[in-house]
């Protein structure tokens, strides 16, 4: 639809700019469900938190509180953006979009359904990881730009809880790319066809839980929230942002809760793939419900289990998250590596054969 | 003006602008930031190339994590602008002819005649041609033993970052947190359950003396 796009462009303006229209096009399709996304998965983490708190959670904007999230946006924008004294304004002006930027940026290269991508490179897994990790920056740049002892704080753990947890999530992708064969997200999701036990969660268990808990720690949620940490620092990074500078971070955190739930889902979930296949009487009764359906199922399911952590656990101690990370994920999926190996020479299972 | 030329130049640009402020600007952190914008930018101008395994790593190492540590030690150095500064112009002539010979030494090896794509004809590649396997069978074959060599360089010196930093002191000058035996604890170590029976106060006699008090 794109390509056919581009080529009518082209055919009465320079080749350039109908390349630039054709993927601004292609930018706003995928950013505006996802900041729609965004918008509601914030309604749902408040509800979700209020019902597990036994309490109703928004309910006064709009039937079920469902506008809430668009007074809160409005109500934000309208808000002063105070810059504070002594504070590097540009550095303080630009942390905010080295947050959103990466986490926008990322989507370029997620499939959400057989053919539904901007772009399908061969080196979508390291893509993703190489652009995610330039989310660091707002944190830190952030920090450093209020000019307060508390930002600092928070961006200096924030920085060293990312460094860290990125080498097990490297690592876990090491394995998927092992068992899988291949970076293309696309291809890794259709490696995973012929079924429930097909999925890379079953030979992957253990990567499976190391991935998501280091993505839970990547985008600083609880119970790994230590660069906000309320009861310490105030509210970490962004204790200086008011207004719009503030919402920018927020999204920011939200799109990568929702990438990573995706990135999960790709990985070891298959992807759109339904978890009906091949079983005979339930694979065509199922047979009606689109691909994109069970992609959005499965994220849906993982973005709960975000929003469950975050009710039910207590926030981690600085060192005990530390030892996590390096003593406990990255020995673990070092150790994992190895036993992919040894199943693709032992050719385990349905996975490699 | 193909869309390719356009991005190109674009990042080309950036990149050159980037470097020219690492050195010229004041403020450290600002350098680094201005490093972290070059970086990114010449892996874009990579993946142009057709070396897109290449570029990807660079901001993933990099840009990631090196210069992440990076800016976590600039930020925390507290340093002297104008002390820095010293000796500015009495360094200032030998600076200028080191640089000049080092720029001269780089004009001969790769100088305007040796570039260009009248030497080079970029290769036409198929679309199945993966940058990554194109690194990954040389090296791991042609070159498996400095591929090795360099492993083993690189473990020596995590043992020897971690020796150097490494001070075990005694419990009686610093307090460690025995993280195993905190996760071992069980609910039983800490909390003792005791039955306390209930007491009931006795009725008080109505007296004057507690309204006394109260006054």
């Amino acid at each position: 639809m794109f390509t056919t796009l581009q080529q009518w462009l082209s055919g009465w303006m320079w080749d350039w700019l109908a390349v630039l229209i054709t993927l601004l096009i292609q930018a706003v399709v995928v950013i505006l469900p996802i900041m729609i996304a965004v918008a509601y998965l914030t309604y749902a983490e408040r509800k979700v938190i209020a019902y597990m708190q036994v309490r109703m959670g928004p309910n006064r904007v709009g039937p079920y509180g469902l506008l809430q999230p668009i007074a809160d946006a409005v109500k934000l924008m309208f808000k002063e953006v105070v810059l504070p004294s002594q504070s590097n304004v540009y550095l303080f002006l630009i942390a905010p979009i080295l947050a959103i930027a990466p986490a926008i940026a990322v989507w370029a290269v997620v499939p959400f359904a057989p053919g539904w991508v901007v772009t399908d490179i061969d080196a979508g897994v390291l893509y993703v990881l190489a652009v995610a990790s330039i989310t660091v920056y707002g944190v830190v740049v952030s920090g450093w730009a209020s000019n307060s002892k508390y930002a600092f704080l928070g961006g200096l753990r924030s920085s060293a809880q990312k460094i860290s947890y990125e080498i097990a999530m490297g690592f876990a992708l090491v394995t998927v790319l092992m068992v899988a064969d291949t970076m293309n997200l696309t291809k890794i999701v259709e490696g995973q066809q012929g079924g429930i036990w097909h999925w890379y969660l079953i030979p992957l268990l253990p990567m499976f839980v190391v991935y998501f808990i280091s993505g839970v720690a990547e985008t600083n949620r609880a119970p790994f929230d230590i660069a906000e940490g309320e009861s310490e620092i105030v509210a970490g990074f962004h204790v200086e942002y008011s207004g719009m500078a503030f919402a920018v971070f927020f999204l920011a955190e939200y799109a990568m809760m929702i990438l990573i739930s995706y990135m999960t889902s790709i990985m070891f979930l298959g992807g759109w793939l339904s978890p009906f296949e091949g079983i005979p009487l339930l694979e065509t009764l199922f047979a009606w419900v689109p691909p994109f359906f069970w992609l959005a199922a499965k994220v849906a399911f993982l973005l709960f289990v975000f929003l469950w952590f975050r009710a039910t656990f207590p926030r981690y101690r600085y060192d005990q998250l530390m030892r996590l990370g390096w003593k406990v994920f990255i020995p673990l999926t070092i150790v994992w590596v190895f036993v992919v190996m040894l199943m693709h020479y032992f050719k385990v299972g349905p996975w490699f054969n | 003006m193909s869309f390719e030329q356009l991005v190109f130049y674009a990042f080309a640009a950036i990149a050159a602008f980037a470097g020219l402020m690492v050195i010229t600007v004041r403020n450290p952190v600002k350098a680094a930031l201005w490093l972290v914008l070059a970086f990114v930018s010449t892996a874009a101008v990579w993946i142009l190339a057709e070396a897109e395994f290449l570029g990807l790593v660079l901001i993933l190492v990099y840009v990631g994590a090196v210069l992440v540590l990076f800016l976590f030690v600039v930020m925390m150095l507290d340093i002297n602008l104008a002390e820095m500064k010293e000796g500015f112009t009495r360094y200032l002539p030998i600076g200028v002819l080191v640089s000049l010979v080092v720029f001269g030494l780089i004009y001969m090896v790769v100088g305007p005649e040796h570039f260009g794509l009248e030497q080079f004809k970029p290769t036409e590649h198929g679309p199945d041609y993966s940058n990554t396997k194109e690194i990954a069978v040389p090296l791991y074959t042609q070159h498996a033993y400095a591929f090795v060599l360099a492993a083993v360089l690189l473990l020596v010196g995590i043992v020897a970052a971690i020796a150097l930093t490494l001070r075990r002191r005694p419990p009686s000058e610093a307090l460690y947190q025995d993280i195993d035996a905190q996760v071992r604890v069980r609910a039983e170590d800490r909390l003792t359950m005791v039955k306390i029976p209930a007491e009931v106060e006795p009725d008080l006699p109505e007296n004057k003396e507690e309204e006394e008090g109260a006054k």
